[in-house]
């Protein structure tokens, strides 16, 4: 008679170093293999989409800060975007400019944290404190600009809340040049480390076409080899303007769609980010960057869906408006929700400590999760 | 010898036998007291940070702040622990690398017991930590401790088969396994360490040198496996495992299993150099012998053998601040598939060379 096995259940988290957050998975393990993992939610829920109705337009830009906290200038972005389509109103030149800059400085802060908490889940701390002091900088331009640094309420319907201060661009001239030869040292010390790939190569594999059918999107997409990024496929503000690429993974120490392929694509990322600000700043026009905002924000009636690249991919946010001062409903389309849907199959297989490696590489923030 | 000092002084021989195995202790716990500034101070560093900075000047006092720290802390033991092994558990981890200092000789003048088998003791007494940390996994009675301390015995279990191929083929060479009579034939200049070959001219002196160097990395390599650090500190990787086998332990307990680690990083950085870098034996001769010292002679083998200890023990933190870990498999095959062949082969050119 064969004898009678039983799967150890394990609960990695709620509170557990690395679930990024307050995440619970519940693996289904067979010794140190994985059978199935189940993600449980809502730890971080603060009814954000219910809340958003009870307040006027102007209102909910806070409340969009503190969902993807790490890329909060990008979540306001799709807001006021959605927003200013509703209303129909146009917005000056330069405020577009300053949008730009800030939205693709927020995308490398927030990739920095991506792969410095990368590094620190595979073992590698050195990294981590490294990429911390780089978005260290970043947030500094941040705080200059409009006195937070990490919930900004910046990007105002129809203008922004502060103009820029007169140091900025020479400042962020100066990151530029000081950022470039620190991906290069990160590339040293961990994307090429020889150990930092066999952890990664070959690790939680998504194929091209699961991860389309699956609605992932941003870095976890390209990573597959996927060329879509609505900088560039939707182009929205003032995107098409710019001359960059979009990276994608190429399987060069694997598979085609691991683990690695998303972490470097993050990498890459940055680079063209750095080149978006670049031409932004050489650019940018004089002008106010106050006077299209409205006195009163009474959108028409109507419903209007609009999307932006956040950082962690395509950011939807669906308005319904009433005509009354406040949203009848908001609906956000968050990506970290969609990619954390394929934690399931991409782990089956796989070790334990390979589920670290995974959930680290799809890059979720569960205050968007959870909203 | 200090031990017989000691007696003399003394007139009785458990009393010297007692304070003469005291004196590793005071030692481990100063050096551990340094280690882990130093450990702060050098992460610090290589991160762009400061490290600790408030107590004393540049954080000196910090180490005693934490000791402090730690005494006063609640001892927590869970509910369902299995309370006997729980508190066994970190006081067996402790002994088993504080016994490994009994066989290493510090000075020509100090050895805790100048056993023939030094070398063989030691790699038995570092297997006690094995039975420790695995009772501390098993009776903390916790999912994480549990995985922790199965993987740090199979690894430290695996990693002791290439170390053990190495001694060895140092002492198809030397002769002697014992530690003591190792750092004598190490005397005189550098040249004469046994990873340039050993103290005797000849043809087999350049030829030894690769192969020693080929030993002294598979021996370090497996000795960073032994002590559970970077890159292979999986049993304590905390984004996976919170922090391992140690993850219940509170206070004082907590505190024995750091000072083991920290214990363990020195005997081990102690025995490769006294296997490969003459120990105590300075690389340039003595001052006290060109100057006609004779006392001054053991304070200056003391001051090397601590300098290189202290130079392996911060190699290893360095590696720790640079390198990601690696995974419980990779880790298997790094030991099964490439060292231990490695190490046979090793083995078998010493051989040969040795008897040819």
């Amino acid at each position: 008679m064969a004898l009678k096995t039983e799967e150890m259940i394990l609960n990695m988290g709620p509170q557990h170093p690395s679930t990024h957050g307050v995440l619970r998975l519940e693996l289904e393990l067979d010794g140190e293999l994985i059978n199935k993992v189940k993600p449980h939610i809502g730890y971080l829920h603060r009814c954000f989409e219910k809340h958003a109705e009870a307040m006027t337009y102007p209102q909910v830009i806070p409340y969009t800060d503190r969902m993807d906290y790490l890329a909060s200038m990008g979540n306001e972005l799709g807001y006021v975007i959605a927003v200013e389509k509703l209303l129909g109103i146009q917005i000056p030149e330069r405020v577009e400019y300053i949008r730009v800059i800030m939205a693709e400085f927020q995308r490398i802060a927030s990739h920095l944290v991506a792969l410095g908490t990368y590094g620190a889940d595979i073992g590698a701390m050195t990294p981590f404190l490294f990429c911390f002091r780089d978005r260290e900088k970043i947030l500094s331009l941040f705080e200059m600009t409009c006195g937070a640094r990490l919930l900004y309420n910046y990007i105002w319907i129809g203008g922004v809340s502060h103009d820029l201060h007169p140091d900025f661009i020479r400042l962020a001239k100066d990151f530029v040049v000081y950022f470039r030869p620190k991906i290069k040292e990160l590339n040293d010390l961990l994307t090429n480390n020889k150990i930092f790939i066999e952890r990664t190569a070959n690790v939680g594999i998504l194929p091209a076409e699961t991860a389309i059918n699956y609605g992932i999107t941003g870095p976890n997409l390209r990573g597959s080899g996927v060329k879509w990024d609505l900088r560039q496929n939707d182009s929205y503000s003032i995107y098409n303007k710019f001359d960059f690429d979009i990276p994608v993974g190429n399987g060069l120490f694997g598979t085609k769609g691991d683990c690695w392929d998303r972490y470097n694509v993050r990498v890459l990322e940055m680079e063209e980010s750095l080149k978006i600000i670049e031409q932004a700043l050489n650019q940018i026009p004089d002008g106010d960057v106050s006077s299209a905002i409205p006195k009163r924000i009474k959108p028409p009636v109507g419903q209007v869906y609009s999307r932006v690249e956040n950082p962690r991919g395509d950011l939807g946010y669906f308005i319904i408006s009433n005509g009354s001062l406040n949203p009848f409903r908001v609906k956000v389309r968050a990506p970290s929700f969609v990619s954390l849907q394929a934690m399931d199959i991409l782990c089956r297989g796989h070790l334990v400590a390979d589920i670290i490696a995974i959930l680290g590489s799809i890059d979720i923030v569960l205050g968007e999760i959870d909203r | 010898m200090i031990y017989e000092s000691f007696v003399d002084l003394f007139g009785n021989e458990i009393l010297a036998m007692f304070l003469s195995g005291a004196m590793p202790l005071t030692f481990i716990l100063i050096f551990v007291l340094f280690a882990v500034l130093f450990e702060r101070k050098v992460s610090a560093h290589m991160q762009d940070r400061l490290g600790p900075m408030r107590v004393g000047y540049h954080g000196i006092l910090q180490t005693v702040a934490d000791l402090l720290k730690l005494i006063q802390k609640e001892d927590i033991s869970a509910r369902d622990n299995d309370k006997i092994l729980f508190n066994v558990a970190p006081a067996l981890v402790f002994a088993g690398s504080y016994a490994a200092f009994a066989a290493i000789p510090f000075t020509s003048t100090y050895i805790g017991s100048n056993i023939d088998l030094g070398l063989f003791y030691i790699v038995a007494a570092s297997s006690l930590v094995v039975a420790g940390i695995l009772m501390a996994g098993w009776a903390s009675n916790n999912k994480y401790s549990l995985l922790g301390s199965m993987r740090a015995a199979a690894q430290i279990v695996s990693y002791e088969i290439p170390t053990m191929l190495v001694i060895l083929a140092i002492v198809m060479i030397t002769g002697t396994l014992n530690l003591s009579t190792l750092s004598e034939m190490q005397t005189g200049y550098f040249w004469n360490w046994i990873i340039f070959g050993g103290p005797n001219f000849g043809i087999d002196k350049i030829i030894f040198i690769p192969l020693m160097i080929i030993s002294f990395i598979i021996i370090y390599t497996s000795s960073l496996a032994e002590v559970n650090r970077t890159p292979f500190d999986i049993p304590e990787a905390e984004s996976e495992l919170v922090s391992g086998y140690h993850t219940e332990y509170s206070g004082m307990k907590f505190a024995m299993f750091f000072l083991a680690e920290y214990a363990n990083m020195f005997a081990v950085s102690a025995i490769v150099s006294v296997l490969f870098f003459g120990g105590y034996q300075s690389p340039f001769g003595y001052l006290g012998k060109t100057l006609d010292l004779a006392w001054l002679i053991p304070f200056e083998q003391l001051f090397w053998f601590t300098a290189k200890g202290i130079f392996f023990v911060f190699v290893q933190m360095w590696l720790r601040w640079t390198l990601p870990r690696l995974r419980v498999d990779q880790l298997m095959t790094a030991c099964w598939k490439y060292l231990i062949p490695i190490a046979f082969v090793n083995l078998l050119l010493i051989g040969i060379i040795t008897i040819l």
